[in-house]
């Protein structure tokens, strides 16, 4: 008897692929197109995971695993519903100022939690939303509906307010206590934010914010890599998600001689040489083992394992080689990297597969696993269900691996090209 | 009655070594102090805290014994009239240097009371007047109080009583978290007091860099200190016999119990009481007295230095500051301040040590900045020492091994800073700091290593071609 042989390249991400696509088929309601945070029961709303889930269905049509009218349909529902929506200084309304609270209700839509107006997250709802204006270009009766009513909701959002007077964008506002004190220094995952303001034909932001913001950039050396740090490696995905960064430069990256893409690629190769050096002895960690990103993790809990003190995380923003670090991995992240690094992120999946299978249900990946908690299997704790940006971000990047498609899709885009060039973008195909 | 070469108002840091180094060059110095010798360093800053710092480092350091193969027994409990008697102990050793009578004796006439000046070139100390042909005012600083509704009835703790404290607080809620804030916040947490802090602010230490800031957020929260960041205290009162703080955190308001409240939001300069305007001498009630690069208040005779002048409120700046003062009062100097290399360190676990420049302020001067960041999990004595959080970031003008700054987070940061504030402050650059041999195991080998790595990246696809080509013999 033979031994089935492995799955080439090819099927294995078709594979995980249409799984992680599966989520946002299971957690979509079809009375407002809202998606649902998570699988977890009870779970709200992320406008972001919305926003993934809108540039989905496109990738979905094109793979064959949804007809365009019903990609159209979910579509247009969650258009009317942030069109509708109340926007409004009321701690219960949807949004406000064009920008819409974080979490949601799944049923009716309005604001949970106490959820901060959320300047990213709305970004990355709009991402979904215009590329969806992109993909849906026949002339329609829904078709034509959905490119209205996205370019509405993009024009209304007011950028100029969103940056409470100071030069460059706040993180968020709460009705009563009005912008979130929170500083944004440094590299994140804002430039996607930036944008998007900065090509607003209605409320545009500064021209110099963009500049304001990278001036809090530091380019270093990381174990031999010239790179701009952030810990994190979602931080180095989700601009990159829908924007094709790839010989384009703004004044930051001319003067250093790089480019986003390829500083995502050696965040990439820190990553895993962090993980490969494995300075606090996690379990697992290894060349192939890696993914350390802002994810679901055991809880926040202090317990001593073989003899040693191990402080883990609920759901945190993780980063190396000097953020926090619990041992908890981000499968999902290290598949992000697909792009970048393909040879380092299909070898960490044929890891996973191969080494945690019993962490991947499915062909679905949770948010995290744990192997430094004693769990049911080699993989310690596992996050129980799945995230709603996790699969987003899976899909979007292996279709962008795959094919460019979102790439392709949001260079047709006239405010993504328009918003780089007053960023300073040049050369490449924004040229 | 001769005039003085120098009269000195206050016997801190800065009118100590004022004092000292006029008095060793043959000048007539007299020297004013209103309360006790030593100033805030001695008396109720750097040295009282050390002290009780290395006490909680050595608690901290027992209940993680297993971690280091060692064995302690299951519980450790913390004598906290021990710590803080031993503190008092210290501070009462180190004050003997510099005694009245040691002072006298080096030449310097003490006079004890409150200084006020009589004119531009006379000061009294009570009814005694002193005509000086230099002066130089080193009042220091205190404490700044927050402006909170209910704190002063309430009562607080500051630096300048937190340390005659003789019994464990249950409780205690520290307000800012600035060096103090985060220093005393962790201290008291591992002497078993259970600490809260609250900052104004997104992160502690917004002054620093925020990567360091972070990793001291991540030491406070494994240490057990409650944290709330971006959080103000708006009210304080007495309920139950307990101390209640109202917070309010992004939107959302709270209160917390305390036994004690410790406030460390900042140093305000000590201005006030001298009559500073009889002698022609401006000031400003939050910057303090306005001196020129030359240390010159707006009266030509009279100089400052130290804490009531400076930005940098540090014992080691009012030292320098002090010297710079004395040489352009007494010889003609042209000592500039802005000429200094200062480092800075909070003294956390780990410690957080800043010189020279910061990535955003080199930007603002438009210049071109690299970091060349080592972590201390690489480092071998980081690593036998278990004191691998941190790192050491070295910034350089772009395309060359100007050193401009550098930030070391671990656990002896200011020991390591040191060499770093020797080479930017001597013009040695990251290549000839690779030529210098480094005891080896050291931790301030990431320095070395850091120096390594620019090295490294001297080493283009060019050069090692030809390297290649000339070693195929």
């Amino acid at each position: 008897m033979t031994e089935p042989s492995a799955p080439s390249d090819e099927e294995l991400l078709d594979k995980f692929q249409r799984a992680a696509f599966g989520y946002f088929l299971e957690q979509f309601n079809p009375d407002n197109g809202l998606v649902a945070d998570t699988s977890r029961t009870g779970a709200p709303s992320s406008i972001a995971v919305v926003g993934f889930a809108l540039s989905c269905y496109p990738v979905g049509v094109e793979r064959g695993w949804m007809a365009r009218a019903d990609a159209a349909e979910r579509t247009l529902v969650t258009l009317r519903f942030f069109w509708d929506s109340r926007q409004s200084e009321q701690p219960d309304a949807t949004g406000y100022k064009g920008f819409y609270y974080h979490f949601l209700d799944l049923k009716t839509g309005k604001r949970v939690w106490q959820s901060e107006l959320s300047l990213i997250d709305t970004t990355l709802l709009l991402a979904g939303v215009l590329a969806a204006s992109v993909y849906f270009n026949e002339d329609t009766a829904s078709e034509n509906e959905i490119r209205e009513r996205a370019h509405a909701i993009y024009r209304r959002v007011d950028w100029q307010w969103a940056c409470g007077g100071e030069a460059t964008v706040r993180q968020g506002w709460k009705p009563g206590s009005g912008f979130l004190h929170y500083g944004w220094e440094g590299y994140s995952e804002a430039t996607i934010l930036y944008v998007l303001g900065l090509a607003s034909p209605t409320h545009p932001l500064p021209e110099n914010s963009f500049m304001g913001w990278t001036a809090t950039y530091q380019w270093e050396n990381i174990y031999g890599y010239d790179l701009l740090y952030a810990g994190p490696l979602f931080i180095h995905h989700f601009s990159q998600a829908w924007i094709d960064f790839v010989g384009i430069r703004d004044s930051f990256m001319r003067e250093k001689g790089s480019d986003y893409f390829e500083n995502s690629r050696r965040a990439t190769y820190v990553q895993r040489e962090y993980a490969r050096r494995n300075p606090y002895g996690f379990e697992g960690y290894g060349k192939d083992c890696w993914g350390i990103t802002a994810n679901d993790g055991p809880g926040f809990k202090t317990l001593k394992i073989d003899g040693r003190e191990r402080r883990f995380l609920g759901y945190a923003a993780r980063g190396v080689p000097y953020g926090t670090d619990d041992g908890t991995i981000g499968p999902c992240a290290a598949v992000g990297s697909l792009p970048f690094a393909p040879e380092l992120a299909l070898s960490a999946l044929r890891h996973f597969c191969a080494r945690y299978p019993e962490m991947i249900q499915e062909s679905r990946l949770p948010s995290g696993f744990n192997p430094t908690l004693p769990g049911g299997g080699p993989s310690g704790w596992i996050s129980e269900g799945y995230f709603g940006l996790d699969q987003g971000l899976v899909v979007l990047m292996i279709e962008n691996y795959r094919s460019q498609m979102i790439w392709k899709l949001m260079r047709r885009c006239p405010y993504i090209g328009s918003g780089l060039r007053r960023a300073g973008f040049t050369g490449g195909w924004v040229s | 009655m001769d005039k003085y070469n120098l009269v000195i108002i206050g016997a801190g840091p800065a009118g100590l070594v004022a004092a000292r180094a006029a008095a060793a060059l043959g000048a007539k110095v007299a020297l004013i102090e209103r309360n006790l010798i030593g100033g805030d360093c001695l008396n109720v800053g750097c040295v009282p805290s050390k002290a009780i710092i290395r006490t909680s480092r050595l608690y901290a350091d027992m209940r993680d014994a297993e971690n280091f193969g060692a064995q302690v027994p299951i519980s450790v409990d913390v004598d906290f009239p021990a710590a803080m008697e031993r503190m008092r102990r210290l501070r009462s050793r180190i004050s003997r240097t510099d005694s009245a009578r040691r002072l006298s004796a080096e030449g310097v006439d003490m006079y004890f009371g409150s200084a006020c000046f009589a004119g531009p070139n006379a000061v009294a100390v009570d009814k005694t007047v002193l005509h000086f042909r230099k002066a130089l005012i080193a009042t220091g600083a205190r404490p700044k109080t927050p402006a909170i509704p209910g704190l002063a009835e309430t009562g607080y703790l500051t630096n300048e009583n937190v340390f005659d404290l003789t019994e464990r607080p249950r409780r205690m809620l520290v307000i800012g978290g600035g060096p103090l804030g985060c220093e005393l916040a962790q201290a008291f947490c591992r002497l078993g007091v259970q600490v809260i802090i609250a900052q104004d602010d997104p992160m502690f230490l917004p002054k620093e860099e925020r990567d360091a800031a972070q990793i001291l957020s991540d030491a406070l929260a494994r240490d057990g200190v409650e944290i709330h960041l971006n959080a103000k205290v708006v009210a304080v009162r007495m309920e139950g016999g307990k101390k209640v703080a109202d917070l309010v955190g992004d939107g959302n308001e709270f209160s917390i119990f305390v036994d004690e409240i410790l406030t460390g939001i900042g140093r305000a300069p000590n201005v006030g009481g001298m009559n500073l305007a009889a002698a022609g001498v401006r000031y400003d009630l939050e910057t303090g007295i306005l001196v020129n690069d030359f240390l010159q208040t707006t009266n030509a005779r009279i100089y400052a230095a130290g804490d009531v002048c400076l930005m940098h409120k540090f014992t080691h700046t009012a030292d320098a500051s002090a010297r710079i003062a004395v040489q352009n009062a007494l010889f003609l100097g042209r000592k500039r301040l802005s000429a200094l290399t200062i480092p800075w360190c909070t003294y956390t676990d780990p410690e957080i040590a800043h010189v020279g420049l910061y990535v955003r302020e080199a930007w603002e001067k438009a210049i071109p900045v690299k970091t060349f960041t080592i972590l201390m999990h690489d480092v071998d004595r980081a690593v036998t020492d278990g004191e691998e959080e941190g790192f050491v970031k070295i910034h350089v003008r772009e395309g060359t091994d100007r050193i401009l700054g550098a930030t070391v987070v671990a656990s002896h940061a200011g020991e390591m800073i040191n060499g770093l504030s020797l080479a930017i402050g001597s013009g040695i650059g990251l290549r000839a700091l690779a030529r210098v041999i480094h005891s080896y195991p050291t931790q301030a080998q990431a320095i070395k290593m850091a120096a390594d790595a620019y090295n490294r990246t001297r080493l283009t696809p060019t050069l090692k071609s030809l390297a290649k080509r000339w070693l195929a013999w």
